[in-house]
């Protein structure tokens, strides 16, 4: 029988690797390999911390277990099942992170020298991989709402725009969705980028469950994207660092694999395998129920918030057809500058306050990320604390900035600014520079200012104001970011 | 043959207690409830493992989570209860004529109907004319309340599972705003004697008396709970729980108590000195 999805040609039922570890555990076998802890012996306070169980299958490729640099058994029947459940051609299994899969797309997809289009608000690891490889960005204006101050998706014509602009890019890259579960028109992006030769790539670091759920947003392999990066420790419910790299049929799977060891560790992290295989098994047969709860969760906190008053919790109303083509409605964005509140006060509050850890806060929004592992008790705690935080810090929210898109110019491609001959200035002093670093708030990790881009008074007010604001900033070599380098 | 109902305290600490028969065993959507007769303590309910109340001791816990507020706050009238789907405190509240109404809110509607069946001496007054019970999530059901409550009495179970919601500092806002302008809340709040229990006791003090502008804490003896060493919390918009307590009006309605006197009322308010240094650890934090 074929469990599961209903397209599954294999028995989604197995987890070769899991089965794999367990066998391996009862042959009881003397380890004269690393790693040096020998089964959490020698290393009894770790033992005690993460259980027997778990440092017991800490262990190190071998032929039972296969090698994660050059699967031939276990590991390839893994990715095997993996790509069968997602309608991949291919699958890899990745353990540097979904940051490791989005830069083994690019790094696939382009070379020195090379045009990619892609939106804005990407997240770093695209940009990251731009300065490994030398490829030169070629951005499309995503849309904003100017209500909530959030990056849509790319217009159709927007695509079709830069695609006539700039005919020898190689890829178009998609996120599909945003963090906020906004989609573009995956569909017709895919197909243009098609038509022109060129390949299409997508972020679905926040799209694991698109795979597994009745009315939600079309997945990237559906759509026939060439490549997706899917972090399936995100709602897939696997380890952290732990994520999948999905591919097509029109990208040699051979050639892929060499890009991933280009940089992937040798050691691969079996704790980190096996989450990927026990989840994929559990999201092919129980996603699609586990989803519709996620997703009727998330339409309930909704609900429930927008009584509150003030805020507004957004959902799929806001689809327009076009630069809001779909939303993703597990999602659970709010929008609070009109209880008074930046998203990112609202972050620290919920946490200082009333010791609930949400994803992220920006300027104007929260997002609360709910998945798998999550409970209607846990919702009611977090809709009560909203409330709560409304009736104790109510303001009319003078004074409070939105977010605007600021279109960036990209004077040097990322690879040239990072490498070239810089200095360290001021941050006000650098006005009309060409900035070599990253400059971003994390969570969510979308850069404010890339390597390349030509610094304006707009952006320096914006770090200022998300500074002020109580964001986490990163990116730049002065963690304080007082000052920010730029070219020399 | 020996039967034996046995609770952690702690990991390194048990309680057992001689079964004579098990009457009742469901797991419901939240929690596994029992029914135990007992030699010693008569019928025990447990939730999870929990001892829930016995009937040998349960009147010691639902005379003094009742009657301290009741004889403090001598308008209340409307009086709102979370969890308790036992009816030991309904049964109480039910005995002041000028309560006129009292809303029971539960989650769990399994509790009720098993005390019900096996706890009558309980659940006695549970279809009093008075008494609205709502099945729902308590911090749901409480959002949507405004100035609407004179008195609302947290029975709750512990802090560590189904409950863990109602020792929230959005739970105690909530609250709060649901009461009116000298409104009181009465919670139990744990024990202060295991490490575990005394954390969690100090951490929803905390967020109490961040959230009240009286918030004071007073002690009852119940033989089967850990340690035997029981705490309730006092939190109250206006009212002193010592200075405000009218003894002599509350003494003329010549109700019958077995635990609860109005001297014991001011004297349970007078605490071990590990204990105030305790809640003053937090209270100054």
């Amino acid at each position: 029988m074929n469990a599961g999805t209903g397209r599954s040609r294999l028995d989604q039922r197995r987890a070769p690797i899991h089965e794999a570890l367990e066998t391996f555990r009862q042959m009881r076998v003397v380890p004269f390999d690393v790693p040096g802890h020998k089964r959490g012996r020698g290393n009894p306070e770790l033992t005690a911390f993460l259980g027997q169980q778990c440092v017991g299958v800490d262990v190190n490729s071998m032929k039972p277990l296969d090698n994660l640099c050059h699967p031939v058994s276990v590991i390839r029947e893994a990715e095997e099942l993996a790509a069968d459940a997602f309608g991949a051609a291919h699958a890899f299994l990745m353990v540097g992170g979904t940051t490791s899969s989005v830069q083994s797309m690019v790094l696939t997809a382009c070379k020195r020298g090379d045009e990619i289009i892609l939106p804005r608000n990407v997240h770093r690891s695209v940009l990251n991989a731009l300065v490994l490889c030398g490829a030169v960005p070629v951005y499309v204006n995503p849309e904003v709402d100017t209500r909530l101050g959030i990056s849509l998706g790319m217009k159709r014509e927007q695509v079709a725009k830069a695609i006539a602009e700039h005919p020898n890019a190689v890829a178009v890259l998609v996120n599909n969705p945003t963090c906020y579960g906004i989609c573009s028109d995956l569909r017709a992006i895919v197909r243009m980028a098609h038509d022109a030769g060129m390949l299409c790539l997508a972020d679905e670091a926040h799209g694991t469950h698109f795979y597994f759920g009745g009315g939600l947003p079309v997945s990237a392999m559906a759509a026939g994207a060439d490549m997706a990066s899917v972090s399936m420790h995100k709602s897939g419910g696997s380890l952290t660092q732990s994520s999948l790299l999905l591919i097509g049929p029109n990208v040699h799977p051979g050639y892929v694999r060499q890009i991933i060891n280009l940089t992937q560790t040798t050691s691969g992290s079996y704790l980190l395998m096996s989450s990927l295989d026990i989840s994929r098994r559990n999201l092919a047969l129980r996603g699609r129920q586990v989803f519709h709860q996620v997703a009727d969760m998330a339409e309930y906190a909704r609900e429930e918030i927008n009584a509150v008053g003030g805020y507004y919790a957004f959902g799929k109303e806001l689809c327009n057809g076009n630069s809001i083509f779909d939303f993703d409605t597990t999602k659970l964005s709010v929008h609070t500058l009109d209880i008074g509140l930046a998203g990112i006060e609202v972050y620290d509050i919920l946490r200082d306050e009333y010791d609930i850890q949400i994803e992220f806060g920006d300027i104007g929004n929260i997002l609360a990320y709910l998945s798998i592992g999550d409970r209607p008790q846990e919702v009611e705690r977090l809709v009560s604390a909203l409330a709560e935080i409304k009736r104790r810090y109510h303001t009319d929210g003078a004074g409070l900035l939105s977010q605007e898109y600021i279109d960036p110019e990209v004077a040097a491609s990322p690879q040239e600014a990072f490498y070239a001959p810089k200095k360290s200035l001021p941050l006000r002093e650098t006005v009309g520079m060409v900035c070599s670093e990253f400059v971003m708030c994390y969570p969510p990790g979308i850069p404010i200012l890339a390597p390349g881009e030509r610094i304006t008074p707009q952006i320096l007010d914006y770090i200022e104001y998300a500074k002020a604001k109580g964001c986490s900033m990163t990116g730049p070599e002065d963690p304080d970011i007082l000052r920010l380098n730029v070219l020399a | 043959m020996e039967m034996w109902f046995s609770e952690f305290h702690t990991p390194d600490v048990k309680h057992s207690i001689r079964v004579n028969r098990q009457l009742y065993s469901k797991q419901s959507d939240y929690q596994r409830i029992d029914i135990f007769e007992t030699p010693e303590f008569g019928r025990v309910l447990t939730l999870d493992g929990n001892v829930m109340l016995t009937e040998r001791d349960e009147f010691i816990y639902d005379e003094m989570i009742t009657h301290v507020p009741m004889a403090v706050h001598r308008d209340a009238k409307d009086i709102l209860v979370i969890g308790a789907g036992d009816g030991g405190v309904v049964r109480e509240l039910t005995r002041y004529d000028r309560v006129e109404r009292i809303d029971l809110v539960e989650m769990d509607p399994q509790v009720i109907e098993a005390c019900r069946a096996y706890l009558p001496g309980n659940a006695c007054r549970m279809d009093d004319r008075r008494v609205h019970i709502y099945y729902e999530n308590a911090l749901k059901f409480i959002r949507r309340c405004e100035a609407e409550y004179d008195l609302i009495i947290v029975d709750s179970s512990d802090p560590f599972g189904p409950s863990e919601g109602l020792f929230t500092r959005e739970f105690y806002g909530n609250c709060f705003n649901a009461l009116r302008e000298d409104g009181i809340m009465v919670n139990q709040q744990g024990s202060p004697f295991y490490a575990e229990d005394a954390t969690a006791m100090q951490r929803s003090h905390k967020r109490i008396a961040r959230t009240f502008p009286i918030s004071k804490v007073y002690q009852a003896h119940i033989p089967t709970f850990a340690a035997g060493y029981w705490l309730f919390g006092f939190a109250s918009k206006k009212y002193h729980p010592i200075n405000d307590m009218d003894a002599e009006a509350w003494n003329k309605m010549n109700m019958r108590t077995r635990y609860y006197t109005t001297r014991l009322h001011v004297g349970a308010f007078y605490l071990p000195a590990f204990l105030e240094e305790m809640l003053r650890e937090v209270e100054d934090d």
